[in-house]
C-alpha cells in the first residue's frame, strides 16, 4: 500500500505539523514502507478478538474530589516563549 | 572507586574509605574526561556536590539508606524541577522543568547524588541515539558505533562508569536493547510498576521507567527505590512492592525455562546465536530445565506496534503547541502558523514520521484497519505471554539480532531499524516485565541475554540474573580505556 502526497499533507495539516517541501516525497514513501508492513496484521483472523487498550485491562480510578495541587502561576508561565499580565499570547485570533 | 557496584559504594561510604563529595567529584571529573562519548546533555555539577554535602551528613547521621550518596543519572526524559529536561529534542532546548517527575523525587528522597541528564533519541523514537537533538552517543566499546536506544546515553554512561547507574525508560525495547549493546544490566518493569508521573510521554500504554546498572544486584537496588504506587500516575499499580534483594540468592533448581522458537529464526546472527545459547547452558548447569516453546503471535507485534505507539504518540505530542512551554517559531503570523511552524521546526525527522503515521492511522476511515486491528493483535500477543508463563518460569532469548551497528549505518532506513526491535517490542505490547543481561561477547561486542517473566515477577527475574552473575563475569567487564 502507498501513500500519496497529498495524503502525508493532510496528515501534517491535521496534526499542525510543518514539514518541508522537499521532504514530503519521503515521508511518502518512509510512510508506505510502514503500512507494507501493518498489511501483514490481516494474516490473522481477529473478528472475534477483543481490542486491547492497555497491557493490565484497567479502568480508570477515581479519587476523592479534592484540592492536591497548587496554582503556581509565576513558575509555570517563567517558561512560556511570551506571557503578559499571566496570561499566555498568541497571535491574534479575533479581529 | 568508579568500578564498584552500588553495594560496594555503599559500604565505602560507611566504612570512611571515601566520602559521597569525593566519590561525585571523581565522576564528574570523568565525565568531562569522557565527554567525547556524549553520554550527557547536561551535567549538573553544582547541584551534585550540594546533594553529595547532604547526603555525607545523612551518612554522619547514621540516616542513611542503601542509595545515599550515590551518584546516579537520569534519563533526560524525567522531568527534574529547575534543570533542563529537554527529551532529546530541540523542542524542550529551553524547557526548564518546574516539578520533579515521581522517579526523581524518589532517588532525592533516597539522598542519591544526580550527576546529570542523559543523552536519548528525541522522545524516545529511536534505537541508536542517533534522533537526537544533542548529535549521536557513542558506544564505549567501539566509539564508531551506536549505544543503541532510546536511552543509548544512559547505557554508554554506566558501561563507560560515568555514573554508578541510571534510570531509563522503555516503549519497545529502549532500556534493554542499549543495555544489551552496551553490555550492561537492564530492567523494563511490568507495565504501571514505576511511577510515569513527569516521565515525557511517547506511548503512554507502553511506556515504562526502569533501571540501568552494573549488576542484577544494582538494578534491584534501583528498582527498590523507584518501584510503588503513585497516585498522580492513574495507570500506576496499587500493589505493595517486594523486597527485590531478599531472593537474589535463591536456588535456580528447577526453574523452567522456555525458548520461543521465533526468538531463534531467520535474522539472528550466528555469533549472537553462539552467545545466547553459552548462556541458556550455564543455567542448566545451575539446575533449570529448558523446552522450546510455541508464541505465533510475536512475528506480528513489529507491525502492531508501529500502529499503537506512533496512534499514542501523535496523541500525546499534541501538548507541544508553542504556546505554554517550549520552542516557538518566530514571527508567527497567525495561530495555524505558530503551532505549525513550532512543530515543523521544533520536532526532528523520525517524531515527524511517527506523528504522521499516528494521524493517519488514527484518521477516519482508517481508525479500524489500523488502530483496532492492532489493538485486537495485542491481546493475542499478551495471550501468547500469558499462555507461555503459565507452561514456563520465565523465556529466554535474545535481545536484539546482532551487536551494535554503526553510527550511520541505518538512520537513512527507518523499517530496517524499526526491525531491529524484532525481540523486545512484543514485551511491552504485553506490558510483561524483562531483563537485559550480559551475556558474553561477539567479536569484542556485548551480547544481551533477554529474561522474561510474568506480570510483577521483578523479584524473580532478579534472582535469575543475580545467580547468572554469581558464575559469570561477563557484565563486570569494563570497555578498554574505561576501565
Amino acid at each position: 500500500m502507498s501513500l500519496t502526497v497529498s495524503e502525508v499533507e493532510d496528515c501534517a495539516h491535521l496534526a499542525r505539523l510543518g514539514i518541508e517541501e522537499q521532504d514530503i516525497a519521503s515521508y511518502a514513501k518512509d510512510l508506505s514502507g510502514m503500512l507494507d508492513l501493518m498489511t501483514q496484521m490481516n494474516d490473522l483472523d481477529t473478528d472475534d478478538v477483543e481490542p486491547m487498550a492497555h497491557p493490565m485491562d484497567q479502568v480508570q480510578r477515581l479519587r476523592a474530589d479534592v484540592v492536591s495541587e497548587q496554582v503556581n502561576r509565576e513558575k509555570f508561565q517563567a517558561i512560556a516563549p511570551q506571557v503578559e499580565a499571566g496570561l499566555y499570547l498568541v497571535p491574534k485570533v479575533i479581529e | 572507586m568508579y568500578n564498584k557496584t552500588i553495594a560496594e559504594l555503599a559500604k565505602g561510604l560507611r566504612s570512611g574509605e571515601f566520602s559521597s563529595v569525593e566519590l561525585t567529584l571523581a565522576f564528574l571529573d570523568r565525565i568531562k574526561q569522557h565527554s567525547s562519548l556524549n553520554a550527557y546533555i547536561t551535567v549538573t555539577e553544582e547541584l551534585a556536590l550540594q546533594e553529595a554535602k547532604a547526603a555525607d551528613q545523612r551518612l554522619a547521621t547514621g540516616d542513611a539508606e542503601l542509595l545515599t550518596g550515590i551518584p546516579v543519572a537520569q534519563k533526560d526524559i524525567f522531568c527534574t524541577d529547575g534543570v533542563k529536561t529537554s527529551c532529546g529534542s530541540k523542542m524542550l532546548d529551553n524547557f526548564i522543568a518546574p516539578y520533579n517527575a515521581t522517579v526523581v523525587e524518589k532517588f532525592n528522597n533516597a539522598g542519591a547524588v544526580m550527576l546529570g541528564k542523559l543523552n536519548m533519541d528525541e522522545f524516545a523514537m529511536g534505537s541508536s541515539n542517533e534522533t537526537s537533538y544533542y548529535g549521536a552517543v557513542k558506544n564505549p566499546w567501539d566509539i564508531n558505533t551506536v549505544p543503541g536506544g532510546s536511552s543509548g546515553g544512559s547505557a554508554a554512561a554506566v558501561a563507560a562508569r560515568l555514573a554508578a547507574c541510571a534510570t531509563g525508560t522503555d516503549t519497545g525495547g529502549s532500556i534493554r536493547q542499549p543495555a544489551a549493546l552496551c553490555g550492561i544490566t537492564g530492567l523494563k518493569p511490568t507495565y504501571g510498576r514505576v511511577s510515569r508521573y513527569g516521565m515525557i510521554a511517547y506511548a503512554s500504554s507502553l511506556d515504562q521507567g526502569g533501571p540501568m546498572a552494573r549488576s542484577a544486584e544494582d538494578a534491584a537496588i534501583m528498582l527498590q527505590a523507584m518501584a510503588g504506587f503513585d497516585p498522580k500516575d492513574s495507570t500506576s499499580v496499587d500493589l505493595p512492592v517486594p523486597d527485590y534483594t531478599v531472593g537474589l540468592n535463591n536456588s535456580l533448581e528447577g526453574l523452567k525455562i522456555g525458548l520461543p522458537k521465533e526468538f531463534f529464526s531467520e535474522g539472528l546472527s550466528n555469533d549472537v546465536a553462539v552467545a545466547i545459547e553459552a548462556a541458556i547452558n550455564e543455567y542448566r548447569k545451575l539446575g533449570a530445565t529448558v523446552t522450546e516453546i510455541c508464541m505465533p503471535s510475536l512475528k506480528l507485534a513489529i507491525p502492531a506496534y508501529y500502529v499503537i505507539a506512533p496512534a499514542e504518540c501523535s496523541a500525546n505530542l499534541s501538548r507541544f503547541d508553542g504556546v505554554r512551554f517550549g520552542y516557538r517559531c518566530e514571527n508567527p503570523v497567525d495561530l495555524t502558523d505558530l503551532y505549525t511552524r513550532s512543530r515543523g521546526e521544533g520536532f526532528g525527522k523520525e517524531v515527524k514520521r511517527r506523528i504522521l503515521m499516528g494521524t493517519y492511522a488514527l484518521s477516519a476511515g482508517y481508525y479500524d484497519a489500523y488502530y483496532i486491528k492492532a489493538q485486537k493483535i495485542r491481546r493475542l500477543i499478551s495471550e501468547d505471554f500469558k499462555r507461555a508463563l503459565s507452561e514456563v518460569d520465565v523465556i529466554m532469548g535474545p535481545v536484539t539480532p546482532s551487536t551494535a551497528f554503526g553510527i550511520g549505518e541505518k538512520i537513512g532506513n527507518p523499517i530496517e531499524m524499526y526491525l531491529s526491535d524484532i525481540y523486545t517490542i512484543a514485551i511491552n505490547l504485553a506490558g510483561v516485565p524483562a531483563m537485559s543481561v550480559p551475556a558474553g561477547f561477539a567479536s569484542g561486542m556485548p551480547v544481551g541475554l533477554q529474561v522474561i517473566g510474568n506480570y510483577f515477577a521483578e523479584d524473580r527475574l532478579l534472582n535469575i540474573a543475580h545467580q547468572y552473575q554469581q558464575v559469570t563475569d561477563w557484565h563486570s567487564h569494563a570497555p578498554k580505556g574505561f576501565e
